[in-house]
């Protein structure tokens, strides 16, 4: 996060029931941490029945539209597969899609009345051309190896932060304070482990 | 102290601020978090109503009595409240009374996009609306101010991008505000015609106050924002209309209102004059943009932005300003794309059996607000209708009265448990006094689902998860006069089936209760119980796959397969199996 480091668009995009909301109040707090501006838009109701969803979080010295209009993306956090191929229009060249290799086949796809496309990571990689820096990683099994499948979104906040170069105690903090004491072990585990994938991408 | 807060957490703590002592609500989303935010401070006796008109009255009492009170609910809701609403108006307040409403441009959890500003001018009540955290809160503390002082409700606006974004607010301490003396007043609170006459008068006197309150007053009191900057271009907006044009139109002016009725129109007047060209940004109804143009401000508004749906800062840019935009990572076309995910009904949603039988049995659904609303959709498209909270049971009489016995015995009203209690009881009552004959069939689940497991007067719960005296569904249909009053389980998908089939050919009014928990409650969570399919006796038949589950997939190259983390163990996939392929495993074996 070079030219960007002080104004950044992230897109938490997954199914409802992954933890999306949860990741945008850390990154939140994360902001706020660094003494920027934020805003993180959720979507609540009836979508969350196991549909579409996607949580903006926008940081910068001062906020405007708490939405990220299309192409102004930054950081692209796919929490599942099917999920990264649907937003990836809203990446901006030179920004960073991270996808996890997750599968949740919509019921169009289970009842056989429309298709799951194959090996989405590769057709992003291809499709990106060096425009974007794809990042494809197994999040859920890192989650599972760490505590919890759960503990997917702070996985993927590890990746984004070991990518954006924000500091990364600004998030060890954050994930202290969202989680209650129980959880906090397990979650700064999942943090560490995919912050090392995002380090090492 | 700074914190990152939801919109609506930031009106509860307003609220707390200003010293509130009673809050009442129906859930609904996008509100439904302000309730639930008071719930959790001490100070505040918070408590869900069965509806938001019996709500609001309970916020009336409480002001009356003396102690500040508030009522939250989403824009529908203010409907149901509406009643109230128009003559409390008449009335004024004891002590401050803030009605909080919540709009869904956009509709992404409504059925209507309905314009609650509307509802300020047609009530001559004052409406402040707020564009991010910190100003639901600011706003919320500042509603009160004027209620108290102006003796009139408030009503603040937010909408859903308002009530659930998180930003940065700076709280402060719970001011004291003491109970007021109670004053027995019928003039003002007795509104018979002949009280009601004068109350109307003082009515139009203080919206006259309030008018020039928002002309001289608010700027400084921090609700409207005048922001000079090029004289090319003026704005005038308020809400999430200010977030959008002060990215998208850096170099414009923008007067913002944050007292969005009475509409200061002096104020506007002297904005417009230092600028060459003026818009109104307003999502939905063009509320401010008529009352501008009948004080012969000229200006541009609808026929420039749209009236459906939401804005962006790209709408503003499309519409007025640079619409260069930054080169995209991906070419237009160079991505498949990807199959839509609409949302579905749970793995081991209750509401599952009950829909499938509801296809089978062929009949005309007249569905109602919830999560069941989703059997509507396909593969299942067992509804018919859906209008508004309690619709169903009178739509399903009047189909009887207008269409015949006949139409009658295929005709099902669908409604939920706290949706029943909410509104469909008086269209039960309404059916037997009537003389009808429907089928009534309420989801019994135990929670209200939708806006995410709110209690409700059939839980045994109240809004903080205490004990509370759950209502008897059977008996109360049968105190409305319902005769027949069965319970089935709805994952029995076929022993519901024969029961309706039975209640539908009766020629009166009966109720079946399909009765099991939400498959989210944490009691409800089979963990112990899972149902798996043995691929040795699978023959990929996929009949199993009409139980429309999440958590099952395959049937096609292979056995099918269940997800054993997604699965809740209500095993309706395997009352579709013929060959006993699905079975019941003890997990903590």
């Amino acid at each position: 996060m070079t030219s960007s480091l002080l104004s950044c668009n992230i897109l938490l995009a997954g199914v409802g029931g992954q933890g999306t909301l949860v990741a945008g109040r850390i990154l939140g707090e994360v902001a706020l941490t660094l003494g920027l501006d934020a805003k993180v838009s959720e979507v609540h109701g009836m979508s969350q029945r196991g549909g579409s969803v996607v949580t903006y979080v926008r940081m910068s010295p001062s906020v405007g539209s708490p939405l990220i209009d299309e192409g102004e993306v930054d950081y692209l956090l796919a929490f599942e597969q099917l999920e990264g191929l649907r937003w990836a229009p809203s990446l901006v060249q030179g920004g960073t899609l991270v996808v996890n290799a997750l599968m949740i086949r919509p019921l169009t796809v289970s009842i056989g009345a429309a298709t799951y496309p194959e090996g989405i990571p590769d057709l992003l990689e291809r499709a990106a051309a060096g425009r974007a820096k794809v990042i494809a990683l197994d999040g859920s099994a890192l989650a599972a190896a760490n505590g919890s499948p759960k503990s997917l979104n702070v996985v993927m906040i590890g990746v984004f932060a070991a990518r954006s170069g924000l500091p990364k105690e600004a998030f060890v903090s954050a994930i202290d304070r969202v989680f209650p004491e129980k959880l906090r072990a397990m979650n700064q585990s999942a943090f560490a482990a995919g912050f090392e994938k995002g380090r090492t991408a | 102290m700074r914190s990152i807060m939801l919109g609506n957490e930031a009106v509860a703590r307003g609220a707390y601020e200003a010293g509130v002592r009673v809050v009442s609500s129906y859930p609904g989303t996008p509100s439904t978090e302000i309730t639930e935010s008071t719930a959790r401070y001490s100070g505040i006796h918070t408590e869900w109503a069965p509806n938001e008109k019996v709500a609001l009255e309970v916020a009336i009492g409480a002001s009356v009595a003396g102690g500040r009170s508030m009522s939250a609910m989403k824009h529908v809701g203010l409907n149901v409240a509406a009643d109230p609403l128009f003559t409390l108006a008449y009335t004024g307040v004891g002590a401050g009374l803030v009605v909080v409403v919540a709009d869904d441009p956009g509709m992404h959890s409504s059925q209507n996009e309905q314009d609650s500003r509307r509802y300020a001018v047609a009530a001559r009540v004052p409406m402040l609306e707020p564009a991010d955290s910190a100003e639901c809160r600011s706003f919320v503390l500042r509603a009160f101010e004027l209620s108290e002082r102006f003796d009139t409700p408030v009503l603040v606006r937010l909408t859903t991008r308002v009530a659930h974004s998180r930003t940065a607010v700076e709280t402060g301490e719970r001011l004291e505000a003491p109970l007021r003396a109670f004053v027995h007043d019928p003039a003002k609170y007795v509104m018979m015609p002949s009280n009601a006459k004068a109350r109307r008068v003082v009515l139009e006197s203080r919206i006259a106050e309030l008018a020039r309150y928002c002309e001289d007053e608010a700027e400084s009191a921090g609700l409207h924002r005048w922001i000079r900057k090029g004289t090319r271009l003026g704005v005038v907006t308020s809400g999430i209309g200010f977030s959008y044009a002060e990215e998208a139109l850096p170099d414009a002016s923008i007067l913002k209102l944050g007292m969005v009725w009475p509409v200061p129109v002096g104020l506007v007047r002297r904005f417009a004059a230092t600028v060459d060209r003026l818009v109104v940004v307003e999502e939905l109804d063009p509320v401010l943009e008529t009352e501008l143009r009948a004080a012969g401000i000229e200006l541009e508004g609808k026929g420039l932005l749209p009236r459906i749906g939401e804005y962006s800062a790209a709408t503003l840019r499309r519409a007025l300003g640079d619409d260069d935009r930054k080169p995209a990572a991906f070419a237009p076309g160079s991505l498949p794309e990807a199959p839509v995910r609409p949302p579905v009904l749970c793995a081991g949603c209750p509401h599952k059996g009950v829909f499938l039988a509801l296809a089978r049995v062929k009949a005309v659904v007249c569905g109602d607000i919830g999560c069941y609303t989703l059997g509507a959709l396909p593969p299942m498209k067992a509804m018919d209708t859906c209008v508004c909270m309690g619709a169903s049971i009178g739509m399903a009489h009047g189909m009887d009265m207008a269409a015949g016995r006949e139409f009658a015995a295929r005709t099902i009203a669908v409604i939920g448990d706290s949706t029943f209690l909410h509104s469909g009881m008086t269209g039960l009552l309404n059916t037997v006094y009537n003389g009808g004959a429907s089928t009534v069939l309420i989801l019994d689940n135990s929670i209200t689902g939708m806006t995410g497991h709110q209690q409700n007067p059939s839980t045994g719960k109240d809004i903080h998860g205490n004990a509370a005296p759950a209502v008897d569904l059977e008996a109360l249909c049968r105190a409305l006069g319902v005769r027949r009053v069965r319970v089935v389980d709805p994952n029995d998908t076929f022993a519901t089936e024969r029961a309706l089939r039975e209640e539908m050919a009766v020629p009166e009014p009966s109720v079946l209760i399909a009765r099991s928990p939400c498959a989210l409650l944490p009691d409800a969570c089979r963990d112990d119980v899972l149902y798996r399919v043995e691929p040795s006796a699978c023959t990929k038949c996929r009949a199993c796959l009409k139980a429309i589950c999440p958590a099952m997939s395959g049937g096609y190259d292979g056995p099918v397969v269940i997800d054993p983390e997604m699965c809740n163990g209500c095993g309706l996939c395997a009352r579709f199996c013929k060959f006993d392929a699905i079975r019941k495993e003890d997990a903590t074996s």
